[in-house]
């Protein structure tokens, strides 16, 4: 890692210690929702743009360890434990649901975990005495950590945004360790990948598990951040949308769906003017990102960089000398 | 007993109108391998297109059936692949599923905002009488739409199996690199694609209205269940398609009856994990040696 590369993540964290201060705390709800996102869309960027397979059930994920959690913490668990058993039970969710998918053909998982999803949410919606059915669960308590109380929203923003490190840093070591070239490897080809002897299939499982259980994480968090969640929030629509957050910030860039998911939580606030019309506005503007920049913002944005900084051409001298003779 | 044929046949009907969006969608993913995301959209669009006939312009009905059924080809099939489909091929399978999804969302948010919130009632094209056959109610509404649906699907059927034209779109489906050597046009063959599905769900629309109310919402269980019978079926095939409508109206009726209102909805969404796990390869459907 170079210095200015850790410069600038040291900036960057400065910048997100700071952003709640002097601030409503609407605001800072807000601010909060996006790093909960981050975490789960950065969970499905690894299936998808490093794995490469299309997974849509990345906000039954959510839902699975939003509920754990609030069941759990209900019950007097502290938080520590039940987002331990959030991640592990969406890390267990994802291989089973993934090993049967992977085995036929890759965009299977797409339809695999549609149905999932919507599976997922009937589940929440009926089962009353476990979930609350379209009621919900309310009042989950916030966590307290030897003393250090999370009760107001900005003292809560400070424990997602350190949990909102701890997940990216985690990222971090995963794409940067051989399991994330090979990861890479599988994305971009295949057969060739095959070829050199690693085991795509368990490889693009192990992405999915890992993905789901960031989704589990996310989850977990969001519990005490709303203190009410019903199934809705948990529906096949929120799939698409953290998949919409991942591809319009840049599937495969690292900090692609830190971006997507900063775009369509922060977005409705700037189209409020619009009122109704948002989500056409959001949708358009998709439509139009994808025919121009299929690889997101992030795509758009490098390849505006590479031609800012490509070197011109420089003319031989000797060439105009040789066309004057 | 009598209850038993009452639920076949309007499971049947229900399963042939989902089949008409299971074959277009079918087509188009075997025509341009794109997967649209929108399908359910695409049927709930054209019963407004109909409505504002009838309602704004004071057409009468079959007249502003038939305006609905060639906006939709123009919209739904030469529009979207000029202005959406076309653009994206190049850069393979995702974007075009992204491009799809926003694309859904926009029609489904624009009837809601444009139209109404509300479900709206549609004009029944069948007299709806009753009439009883070994104790069962048959609806006549019910058999016309089977009917219906089943003539368009053997019609299609035979027009891709007999005529020059279908059968060059059957060989762009298969290989469009050999069809473009023996003489095919494939640009052709692939717009024909789009048309027929935007045909196919004009007709589904204008045949399940009636029944659900036209609704901005009706996009997303229409859309899952036209995926989940053209993947139960057989990817590959139109009666794979044909075979998942009619095996999902028939288990969705079944199951409402018998089992469980609550879960009624769960019973497709079974079925699709369960096919793709013991028959990934659909029902009917053959595996395909396409590879690298």
């Amino acid at each position: 890692m170079s210095w200015l590369r850790i410069a600038a993540v040291l900036a960057a964290i400065v910048v997100l210690v700071l952003a709640p201060m002097g601030q409503t705390t609407y605001f800072v709800y807000v601010l909060c929702s996006w790093l909960v996102f981050s975490i789960a869309a950065m969970g499905l960027n690894l299936t998808l743009g490093y794995a490469g397979q299309v997974s849509l059930a990345q906000a039954a994920f959510m839902g699975i360890g939003a509920y754990v959690t609030s069941l759990m913490t209900l019950a007097g668990i502290h938080w520590i434990f039940a987002v331990f058993a959030s991640v592990t039970s969406c890390f267990a969710v994802g291989l089973i649901l993934g090993y049967p998918a992977l085995r036929v053909q890759h965009h299977f998982l797409a339809f695999v975990t549609l149905a999932f999803n919507a599976l997922v949410f009937l589940v929440l919606r009926n089962e009353e005495w476990l979930t609350g059915g379209s009621f919900g669960l309310v009042g989950m308590p916030r966590p307290e950590f030897l003393g250090f109380k999370t009760g107001t929203q900005t003292q809560f923003y400070y424990f997602v945004l350190v949990c909102f490190l701890i997940a990216t840093g985690i990222m971090a070591w995963i794409i940067h360790s051989p399991w994330g070239r090979a990861f890479k490897a599988l994305r971009e080809n295949p057969i060739r990948a095959n070829s050199l002897g690693l085991n795509t299939r368990r490889m693009t499982l192990l992405a999915f598990a890992i993905g789901s259980a960031f989704g589990g994480l996310a989850g977990a968090i969001q519990a005490p951040l709303v203190q009410f969640i019903e199934p809705g929030s948990f529906a096949l629509i929120h799939s698409l949308k953290l998949l919409l957050m991942v591809v319009v910030g840049g599937s495969g860039f690292f900090l692609g769906p830190i971006l997507g998911a900063a775009i369509v939580v922060l977005l409705p606030e700037l189209l409020r003017f619009t009122e109704g019309y948002y989500l056409m506005v959001y949708a358009l503007m998709v439509l139009v990102l994808m025919v121009f920049s299929p690889t997101g913002l992030f795509g758009l944005g490098t390849r505006f960089w590479q031609r800012l900084t490509r070197p011109k051409q420089v003319e031989r001298g000797d060439l105009k000398q040789g066309a004057s003779l | 007993m009598a209850e038993f044929l009452q639920i076949m046949i309007s499971g049947l009907a229900a399963g042939a109108v989902y089949a008409l969006a299971a074959v277009g969608f079918t087509l188009l993913w075997q025509a341009s391998q794109a997967i649209n995301f929108a399908q359910g959209e695409f049927v709930m669009l054209p019963a407004f297109f109909v409505l504002i006939g009838t309602g704004y312009f004071g057409l009468p009905l079959w007249v502003a059936i038939l305006l609905a059924i060639v906006i939709s080809i123009l919209v739904l099939g030469i529009a979207f692949k000029k202005l959406v489909v076309e653009p994206m091929l190049p850069h393979g399978t995702l974007p075009l599923v992204i491009a799809t999804i926003a694309l859904g969302l926009l029609m489904k948010e624009s009837v809601k905002e444009f139209y109404s919130a509300q479900g709206q009632p549609f004009p029944p094209l069948f007299p709806q009488t009753v009439f009883e056959v070994f104790g069962a109610a048959i609806s006549v509404q019910d058999v016309c739409n089977l009917l219906v649906s089943l003539l368009v699907i053997l019609g299609l059927q035979m027009f891709l199996q007999r005529s020059r034209t279908g059968r060059s779109m059957q060989a762009t489906a298969q290989n469009p690199a050999v069809a473009e050597i023996l003489g095919v046009d494939v640009k052709k063959m692939v717009m024909y694609t789009f048309i027929i599905n935007g045909f196919l769900a004009a007709i589904a629309s204008i045949l399940i209205s009636p029944f659900y109310l036209a609704k901005f919402s009706n996009g997303e269980t229409l859309g899952l269940i036209a995926f989940i019978a053209a993947i139960v079926g057989g990817f590959n095939q139109i009666r794979g398609a044909l075979v998942g409508g009619l095996l999902i109206g028939v288990l969705d009726n079944l199951a409402a009856a018998y089992v469980s209102a609550q879960y009624r909805a769960a019973v497709p969404l079974i079925l699709l994990i369960v096919i793709i796990m013991v028959r990934p390869q659909g029902l009917v459907g053959t595996t395909e040696g396409r590879a690298v």
